[in-house]
């Protein structure tokens, strides 16, 4: 997926375009206002509908995680069972299980058992991996959902001072836009991990061990800054120069109420649109880095975390790794797909927009 | 000119035609067989490499192995698998040297003839060289192993200005060296057989080299080497055998040395034929898999080593002796065996005398039913001595290396610290710097995963090493006592034991058992396991070897 397909200024609605005209010799409808065209529209796409469904279905089953973990799997997904044992079938088995062929070496953790423990087997840990699955999964999706909104309100912010106040500042903006955008993202990502997670960061009073969660979701949020933050800037400067924000400036309306009532309205649909796309992207983001060990720190889990986690049961168990393999997939996919009918919803350039 | 020879060259002469005259009268020949070997390429394959190839300053067992074809000392650890590996034969020296005065004075002649592999002639003036070197580096032993030497103290004071006056005394034109020590030392010749004492060109910038390859004496040299990618090893073209059981001349023509990767992609590598050996040891849940579908690639051997956590009783919450105590009485160490491979690969220990090594009695006191052997862990008696030192809630980050045990390691400790209420991080560093970067006191690591293999059979090699005030460097990158523990008690004991050591080994040992379970009574490390080595080498190689100290002989083995 690509966000340089968003860049174009002109892609969203123009909330302030009047309506479609209504068709010919019928009665003239009410007009519909925008939002409620772009959610009737979204209600009758048959894959909007699924996609959306699944993204709600998925959030559901990982908000589930500590129920799960209790009263299921009845473990701690978050320390280690190296002596744990389970009961299969009225027996006894050590979850790490001892090797008693050929030479009797190595050590493997149980298999899907596909009962209430263990139903994806352990990692080498010995630590229910469905359990640390869902919990993963959660703090996949809270990592990549608050960077998402953390990109969009810093770019909707920056996008719109450097749209609107030109000159200066917006020479300065849309430089430290370049700046930043010339740096490889995973790169710069991983650098600023480094930097961050290698000792707690200390800013003034604000204290984030490296542990804390907030340091991947300021990371992650940050570096997409300026692929959101480009576009908007380029709507807004369409947007001011149009005709009614003239005519708001020549009736002496104040700048603030210019960019509260005329300007943001219009941007917010850009920034609708980016939202899954961009969340999707953050998931894979969060993933790469907790899989190089610069996203979420252990004992936490992400779904980047446990793919790392199975990099050394590859052979032996691979369902620690596929599990989170497919559901990176799938939620990607998902969040995409439901990017692509919200964007033709809300493009008047597009057939399903118009 | 026909040079005069003396009655004995003679007969020697006479001797070795005999026998070249037999080699050739007779089919094929140990010697043929041998030849009909010579040749190919080894392919060798680790996660990470180990920092500095400066023979004078690395400590690492990774590249130690390397050491041994590639330099050479005045003595040296025979090159042979088995028992022998632990006997010192004469190397650069011809012949053992005479030892005199109580003790005290080692005299070497030297072998006349070799080379380094930059074409110079090795000489006594390079011997003295190689000696003020390991002080003006400051390696990582010059305190422990070479502070004996007169003058030493001196040059551990002002290492620049390093001459060792009276401590070595070089005669160039008889090619002698005696070296003089302030006191008699029963392990001067182990001392002396470690890489740490290689014979350098005199040279050689007195700093450490970095990844600039050293000439050296041995069989092969490097030809390049990039820490983050590979090293090339070819033959040394200066390189004559002296002595098979010093410095054998190598079957490969050349060893290639990958670094990076995973572990399960060095096994795959193997499987398929594309390397020849790894230095880490396979994964655990491959390993299974190996035993049984590649018994025959796989070699076990019983390793003097100790795989250890040490704690920085510098630091809190490790500087009360309760913290560590409880963490001790904490660990299980079954599990930690279980995260190695299991039993058949590792034994759980708590003490740090490696089982069957000098000095060694069976003890344990961090077990729930103390006595000779590990049994269980006791969480009670951990949860009250944390409760007692009120350090509750403190935060302790461990220090793991980048490869698959650590790593495992690592996340168990942390488990277990925060079962006993802390709040533990775990940090993975790359392993071609964790090791200097733990030893560093600047980098105030709290705790981490180090390992710890024997450079020569003694027990003061690992307790006087390791826990010894004289290893303790605090700011340096080679400060090997990581816990940073200086007790004078102790110390004064330990250098007691090796001072009875030059007259009775075995009251020796036995008071290094004592100091043993003394050292464990302050808790500054965590004893995890003692480790088999396991070698996992592809179908084309043969001819494998095993030295205790050294480990796999790399340049015994052939390829097909």
């Amino acid at each position: 997926m690509s966000l340089y397909e968003s860049e174009d200024p002109d892609m969203t609605t123009d909330l302030d375009t009047p309506p479609p005209a209504p068709p010919a010799g019928g009665d003239p409808a009410p007009p519909l206002g925008p939002w409620r065209r772009a959610l009737r529209g979204l209600a009758s796409s048959p894959a909007a509908v699924l996609s959306g469904l699944g993204i709600l279905l998925i959030v559901l089953a990982m908000a589930l995680a500590p129920a799960y973990a209790k009263y299921v799997a009845k473990t701690d997904p978050f320390r280690s069972g190296l002596s744990a044992k389970i009961m299969i079938d009225g027996t006894r088995v050590p979850v790490m299980q001892r090797s008693t062929e050929g030479l009797g070496l190595g050590v493997t953790p149980i298999g899907p058992t596909w009962g209430p423990q263990y139903f994806l087997g352990a990692d080498n840990q010995g630590r229910d991996v469905a359990a640390r699955f869902l919990y993963g999964g959660q703090n996949s999706l809270f990592i990549a959902g608050a960077a998402t909104l953390l990109c969009l309100a810093c770019a909707a912010l920056v996008g719109i001072v450097a749209g609107y106040a030109g000159g200066a500042i917006d020479a300065v903006l849309s430089n430290l836009i370049d700046m930043i955008w010339a740096f490889p993202v995973y790169l710069l990502a991983i650098s600023l991990s480094i930097v961050m997670l290698g000792k707690s960061f200390d800013f003034g009073p604000i204290h984030l061990s490296s542990s804390s969660l907030i340091l991947p979701i300021v990371i992650i949020g940050l570096v997409y800054v300026p692929y959101v933050a480009r576009p908007v800037r380029g709507r807004v400067i369409a947007i001011t120069n149009s005709e009614f924000v003239l005519a708001a400036r020549a009736l002496g309306i104040r700048p603030s109420r210019i960019l509260w009532r005329h300007i943001l309205p219009n941007v917010a649909t850009t920034l609708i649109v980016f939202a899954p796309m961009l969340m999707a992207l953050n998931i894979v983001t969060e993933s790469s880095l907790s899989f190089l060990s610069v996203g979420v720190q252990a004992p936490n889990a992400s779904w980047g975390t446990i793919l790392q986690d199975g990099q050394a049961l590859l052979y032996s168990r691979p369902v620690v790794s596929m599990a989170p393999g497919i559901a990176i997939m799938v939620t990607v996919m998902l969040l995409n797909l439901f990017g692509d009918v919200l964007r033709d919803i809300l493009d008047p350039k597009s057939v399903r927009g118009r | 000119m026909i040079p005069k020879l003396s009655p004995e060259r003679v007969a020697r002469r006479a001797a070795t035609a005999l026998a070249l005259a037999a080699l050739a009268g007779f089919g094929p020949t140990l010697a043929q067989a041998e030849g009909d070997h010579r040749g190919g390429t080894l392919r060798l394959v680790s996660v990470s490499s180990q920092g500095t190839l400066d023979p004078h300053i690395n400590y690492t067992s990774q590249f130690w192995q390397l050491y041994a074809f590639l330099y050479d000392g005045l003595v040296g650890f025979k090159k042979v698998g088995g028992a022998d590996s632990k006997e010192v034969v004469p190397d650069l020296a011809e012949a053992m040297p005479v030892i005199s005065n109580d003790g005290k004075t080692y005299t070497f002649t030297l072998r006349k003839g070799i080379k380094f592999s930059d074409g110079s002639d090795m000489t006594a003036t390079d011997v003295l060289a190689s000696f003020q070197r390991i002080f003006k580096v400051l390696g990582p032993t010059a305190g422990t192993f070479y502070n004996g030497i007169v003058g030493a103290d001196t040059c551990l004071a002002e290492p620049a200005g390093c001459t060792l006056d009276g401590g070595v005394i070089i005669d160039e034109a008889a090619g002698t060296v005696t070296i003089n020590l302030t006191a008699a030392d029963p392990e001067f010749l182990f001392k002396l057989s470690a890489p740490h004492a290689s014979i350098l060109p005199s040279e050689t910038t007195p700093k450490d080299n970095g990844n600039e390859p050293i000439p050296g004496t041995g069989a092969y040299m490097v030809k390049s080497y990039d820490a983050n990618n590979s090293m090339v090893i070819v033959r040394n073209p200066a390189f004559k055998e002296w002595s098979k059981d010093a410095q054998p001349d190598g079957y490969v023509d050349e060893i290639d040395y990958t670094f990076g990767g995973t572990e399960e992609a060095a096994v795959n590598a193997i499987m398929n034929g594309q390397a020849d050996w790894m230095f880490d040891t396979p994964p655990a849940d491959r390993l299974a898999e190996l035993s049984t579908t590649a018994p025959d690639q796989i070699h076990l051997s019983p390793l003097a080593a100790w795989w250890y956590a040490p704690m920085n009783v510098n630091l809190a919450p490790f500087d009360d002796v309760r913290v560590r105590q409880a963490l001790n009485y904490a660990i299980d160490r079954d599990a930690l065996v279980s995260l190695f491979g299991g039993p058949a690969l590792a034994q759980p220990v708590c003490q740090v005398l490696p089982p069957e090594f000098p000095g060694h009695e069976d003890q344990c006191i961090y077990t729930q039913d103390p006595g000779t052997s590990w049994s269980a862990p006791d969480m009670e008696k951990a949860q009250a001595l944390v409760d007692e030192s009120g350090t509750k809630g403190a935060k302790i980050t461990v220090v793991t290396e980048d490869n698959a045990a650590s790593r495992g390691i690592g996340t168990y400790l942390q488990s277990v610290l925060s079962d006993l209420g802390y709040d533990a991080a775990v940090q993975t560093i790359s392993g071609d710097i964790q090791f200097t970067y733990i030893q560093n006191t600047n980098n105030k690591v709290q705790l981490s995963i180090s390992q710890w293999y024997a450079d020569y059979p003694a027990a003061s090699n690992f307790l006087n090493v390791l826990f010894g005030c004289d290893s303790f460097h605090p700011g340096s990158d080679a400060s090997i006592n990581i816990s940073g523990m200086c007790d004078q008690e102790i110390d004064a004991r330990m250098k007691a034991a090796i001072a009875l050591g030059a007259t009775d080994q075995a009251a020796a040992d036995k008071d290094w058992a004592k100091i043993d379970a003394a050292v464990m009574e302050k808790s500054p490390a965590l004893p995890l396991f003692t480790p088999q080595q396991v070698d996992l080498l592809s179908t084309r190689v043969g001819n494998y070897q095993f030295s205790s100290l050294h480990h796999w002989l790399i340049a015994n083995a052939w390829v097909q």
